[in-house]
């Protein structure tokens, strides 16, 4: 599903590289967590995952595409196909939850009659019904992340990339939310989350792969999150 | 749905920046105002040419006994000196230019004098030999002016050559002046309208950073990001150019149709309806202002 082969990605020239040839396969399905200290490289590999960054060297594969040979107007539609969740939520604050979830689907021309079908539904699996009509600053954070993650998912995409969607929320609510998001990984989608989360990463004991400045130091399937326990 | 949202991402955009929006609006108004004028002047200029230019002659002024101009030494113009003027109108190598010659006796000029100002206490004065006998050109090409003159102007017997056109090629070269100023402002004030509208657009897109970052994310295209941007900045110019065709009406209803129109007649007058055949030039310079700003502004603050 995301392959990378020998990437490397250096921001500025002479910099440091964020990633270092880093080798990576992730399958269809699978559910991923990506750690390591900050500036080891996790965003910057979820970043060139969407494309929003090109791979300095080294190729990088989305749902069998080389992103490094994709047309600048072929990335909308790549993207169509991922879901992103952020620590700060980046929800729309003068908009309601129905609103921030049909949004998504409007953006991309989606008619009318789907969004009225799926939005309803997704807000159902993640948690929220009866919430619809609240804005975001009416709701607690883990609310708020369920929205978020209700805007990725209602499109049903074939990846999920969460950077650090736990960042900003208690245990019991982070708890909550990785509930949900194995849940959305049961249903087939290929889930990848950056975290600092040693908690959650110890209780899930799915694949963890670490970076460390920029290059990657441990691929363990049901591992810890950290390489001396 | 698309349409419907598009729509609806227009209007939150313009109420964000309403003063934006008003700062937009009136610098395409006064500029393309500006365009109008010019483009309105030109077509003043050329219906006076299609009006005059036909009716134009050269005029032959012939010495009369008073006159102190050197070619009229041996006083009054003589039977001899007159035909060989008309001889020399009629020369193969001015016939060409010449459409038809008539001649205007001292009596004849004379009643029109006395016509003309009849009202003026001066004019009584005025006796028939004062006046000018004169032959009268008309030209097959009025532009050819010189060409006559160089062959009558000197002779004994004419005491002056005058061209019609030259008077009107003055009113002209000032008309001519205006359309360069109101062109000048106009583009000044174009230049004033691009960069405004470039910044409100940036400002709109700044605003709405979350909103296209989100866009971005979920895969909207980049056409339907700007999109909303790009019509704002029509519609704002759009009103403007309407606007100016509104004001343009209203001067020339009032200030020529009206106005000079009813003091001095004798000068065919642009109308409204000139205004409206302009119209769509200020509209399609609106549209392209906004177009051009949007290119320049959203490929870099709408970026994939």
């Amino acid at each position: 599903m995301i392959r990378f082969e020998n990437v490397t990605k250096v921001y500025a020239r002479g910099a440091r590289p964020a990633l270092d040839r880093v080798t990576l396969d992730v399958e269809r399905g699978e559910f991923v967590f990506l750690v390591g200290a900050s500036g080891s490289g996790k965003s910057t590999f979820l970043r060139l995952v969407l494309r929003e960054e090109r791979a300095s060297a080294g190729r990088v594969f989305v749902a069998g595409k080389e992103l490094g040979g994709l047309s600048s107007w072929k990335v909308p539609a790549l993207r169509r196909g991922i879901g992103a969740v952020f620590q700060d939520f980046r929800l729309l604050p003068n908009k309601t939850v129905f609103e921030n979830v049909a949004f998504a689907l409007q953006v991309i021309g989606k008619p009318r009659h789907h969004i009225l079908s799926t939005v309803p539904d997704t807000l159902e699996m993640v948690g929220l019904a009866g919430k619809e009509k609240r804005r975001p600053h009416e709701l607690s954070g883990g609310e708020q992340q369920r929205v978020a993650i209700a805007r990725a998912f209602v499109n049903r995409p074939q990846i999920l990339l969460c950077d650090e969607p736990t960042g900003n929320l208690d245990p019991t609510t982070s708890l909550g939310i990785m509930r949900l998001l194995d849940r959305i990984n049961r249903t087939g989608t290929t889930v990848v989350m950056a975290t600092h989360d040693d908690e959650i990463v110890d209780q899930m004991r799915k694949r963890v792969v670490e970076l460390s400045t920029g290059e990657l130091v441990r691929d363990q399937s049901r591992g810890v999150y950290g390489s001396d326990r | 749905m698309r349409l419907q949202f598009i729509l609806s991402e227009i209007g939150l955009g313009l109420r964000r920046n309403v003063t934006m929006t008003i700062s937009v609006i009136l610098v395409t108004f006064v500029s393309l105002t500006f365009v109008g004028s010019a483009a309105l002047l030109q077509g003043q200029i050329g219906k006076m040419k299609d009006e005059w230019y036909g009716k134009v002659e050269v005029s032959v002024f012939l010495c009369p006994k008073t006159s102190s101009a050197p070619t009229c030494a041996g006083g009054a113009v003589s039977d001899s000196q007159k035909s060989d003027i008309k001889a020399a109108l009629d020369s193969p190598e001015i016939k060409p230019y010449v459409q038809h010659v008539y001649y205007e006796s001292q009596e004849q000029a004379y009643k029109e004098f006395q016509k003309e100002f009849k009202d003026q206490f001066w004019a009584s004065a005025a006796t028939v030999d004062d006046m000018n006998s004169s032959y009268r050109i008309k030209l097959t090409d009025p532009k050819q002016y010189e060409v006559v003159a160089d062959v009558v102007s000197g002779r004994p017997g004419v005491e002056d050559v005058q061209d019609e056109q030259k008077l009107f090629d003055k009113l002209f070269l000032v008309l001519n002046r205006a359309t360069l100023l109101a062109g000048g402002l106009a583009l000044v004030m174009l230049l004033a309208a691009v960069l405004l509208i470039t910044t409100t657009i940036r400002l709109s897109a700044l605003s709405r950073r979350r909103e296209t970052g989100i866009m971005r994310l979920v895969g909207a295209s980049t056409t339907f990001i700007q999109l909303p941007f790009m019509l704002e900045g029509a519609i704002a110019a759009t009103v403007g150019a309407l606007l100016a065709v509104g004001g343009l009406w209203v001067g020339v209803q009032y200030l020529v149709t009206d106005w000079l129109g009813q003091s001095v007649q004798w000068i065919p007058y642009v109308t409204t309806q000139d205004v409206l055949t302009v119209a769509p030039l200020l509209i399609g310079v609106a549209i392209l202002l906004a177009l051009i700003s949007s290119v320049v502004t959203l490929s870099r603050y709408t970026k994939v």
